[in-house]
């Protein structure tokens, strides 16, 4: 074929792109779109309760996801230091995941369990005030702002549209379940509970 | 995978490379020089030449598909076929730490058949430990250990739950957690007045003598079952000495005041989930040979 041909005539160049494109997407993605690994939860995974899936909201608008990522990748560097190496079991009910890209502050997959309440809580609110040479941003807002529990069942009802195994009672009982709480509880309980189903000891 | 969705990879893959090939070859023109041909295009008196590809751009071409070929051999890629190398990531990965833990098999061996006293000086431990420090304890102790605000200080021998070797590795192990009850509401607004005024007492510090007293009834009624009846507190418990003139939560007046009314609880994260016995053999040593 001319390359005349394709070049006086957009619609077909368009059809040509698409299907050169569509290769890479059909081979590597479609495929684990039906995989059995991709959608068996790892064993005792269950959906965030209300707090922690409000945590993760929070996770999400602060934008942690921009500096930190939550994938350890199977290289001995990296599980000497944070542990099991991520497995995609872990990660069928998140939506959207949170593996992130870029690691300006340490991975977070495993950070469950590591820390006190009361560290996470002195770390957000001034990083400095316990590791000196941080440069993570404050976040003082969360300790005065309320988790708003309005829409919180109406976000598990949303996830359970795209597989999220929460139950009626789970979406009825949202909002009671965030009800005064601050912003800082929300994050803190949705932290504590990150990659600790997976264990390795080094 | 199932065999459909690794047929799946194997067609699509086999068709994309026919068609790459087909795509590099079917256009390729003949004339291996520049021909000054131009495409018609023309902008500003610019004209677009429609010259051959240089050969060295048509052979890389070439190269990379027959190194994606020799790739698509030797590791996995089409569909189930594990590639002739039958390498994995985990694979490699389980090599790695095979080949780390048969490195430092000996050391550790020889590491753990030494007591905590016996290697607390060590220079190559204190090394280890240091490092092992920075990774999994400075975060809340500090990097050298002085520890901050609601983080013990390991370095001055005042110890929430014993300094002894076995005492500071079952904190290191087991994780701790430490709760003094919010006495606000029980002993009421005087009795937190009282009793701060006595704390600050057997301190040496200077406290109303009648408030002293009064504090010294209510401590004796609801402090000493674990801060000890002389205020040296419990380390069974993890009860702090309120003698000794150390605080994990400030010791003025308002601090001591607030720890009374409020309450604290200090958690120490357990390790035994991650972190091996003999790096907390080893860890065990920096601490406790940090009051040596």
């Amino acid at each position: 074929m001319k390359h005349e041909v394709i070049e006086t005539n957009i619609g077909l160049m368009i059809i040509l792109t698409i299907v050169a494109l569509s290769f890479g997407t059909l081979v590597e993605l479609v495929p684990l779109m039906f995989a059995k690994e991709t959608h068996e939860p790892i064993a005792g995974l269950k959906p965030l309760p209300a707090l922690e899936l409000e945590g993760r909201d929070i996770y999400i608008r602060e934008g942690c996801n921009t500096c930190h990522s939550q994938m350890i990748r199977p290289l001995r560097a990296e599980t000497e230091r944070y542990g099991h190496y991520s497995v995609a079991g872990e990660f069928v009910y998140n939506h959207p995941f949170l593996w992130g890209s870029k690691r300006t502050g340490p991975d977070l997959a495993r950070v469950g369990k590591r820390y006190s309440d009361d560290w996470h809580r002195a770390h957000l609110y001034n990083p400095r005030d316990v590791v000196p040479e941080s440069n993570m941003p404050d976040f003082p807002w969360l300790f005065e702002d309320e988790v708003d529990g309005e829409k919180t069942g109406g976000k598990m009802a949303a996830l359970r549209k795209v597989g999220v195994p929460y139950t009626d009672e789970d979406i009825a009982g949202a909002s009671a379940a965030v009800a005064d709480k601050k912003e800082i509880d929300a994050l803190v309980a949705y932290l504590q509970q990150l990659g600790t189903l997976l264990q390795s000891r080094r | 995978m199932t065999s459909f969705w690794s047929m799946w990879i194997i067609v699509l893959t086999t068709i994309s490379f026919v068609g790459i090939i087909w795509v590099l070859f079917a256009n390729r023109k003949r004339e291996q020089q520049s021909t000054d041909e131009t495409t018609g295009h023309e902008y500003d008196g610019i004209q677009e030449l429609d010259n051959p590809l240089p050969a060295w751009w048509f052979y890389m071409f070439v190269i990379t598909i027959v190194w994606a070929i020799g790739y698509l051999i030797l590791y996995p890629g089409m569909g189930n076929f594990p590639g002739v190398l039958g390498w994995t990531q985990i694979g490699q990965h389980d090599r790695e730490v095979a080949a780390s833990d048969a490195k430092y098999r000996d050391m550790r061996d020889r590491y753990m058949a030494l007591s905590i006293e016996e290697i607390a000086t060590d220079p190559a431990v204190r090394k280890m430990g240091m490092r092992m420090f920075g990774n999994n304890c400075a975060q809340c102790h500090g990097a050298d250990a002085k520890g901050s605000y609601g983080f013990p200080n390991l370095t001055d021998g005042d110890w929430l739950y014993g300094g002894s070797p076995d005492e500071i590795k079952a904190s290191i192990t087991n994780g701790r957690q430490g709760t003094m009850p919010a006495w606000g509401d029980i002993i009421g607004d005087q009795g937190v007045t009282d009793v701060t005024a006595y704390v600050l007492s057997v301190n040496g510090r200077e406290a109303e003598p009648a408030q002293v007293t009064a504090g010294e009834k209510v401590f004796q009624t609801y402090c000493m079952a674990c801060h000890g009846a002389d205020a040296t507190g419990n380390p069974a418990m993890g009860a702090p000495n309120l003698a000794n003139g150390i605080w994990l939560y400030g010791g003025n007046v308002e601090q001591i005041s607030h720890s009374v009314r409020a309450g604290r609880t200090g958690v120490m994260p357990a390790h035994n989930n991650t972190l091996s016995e003999d790096k907390i053999h080893i860890l065990t040593a920096y601490v406790y040979g940090l009051n040596q």
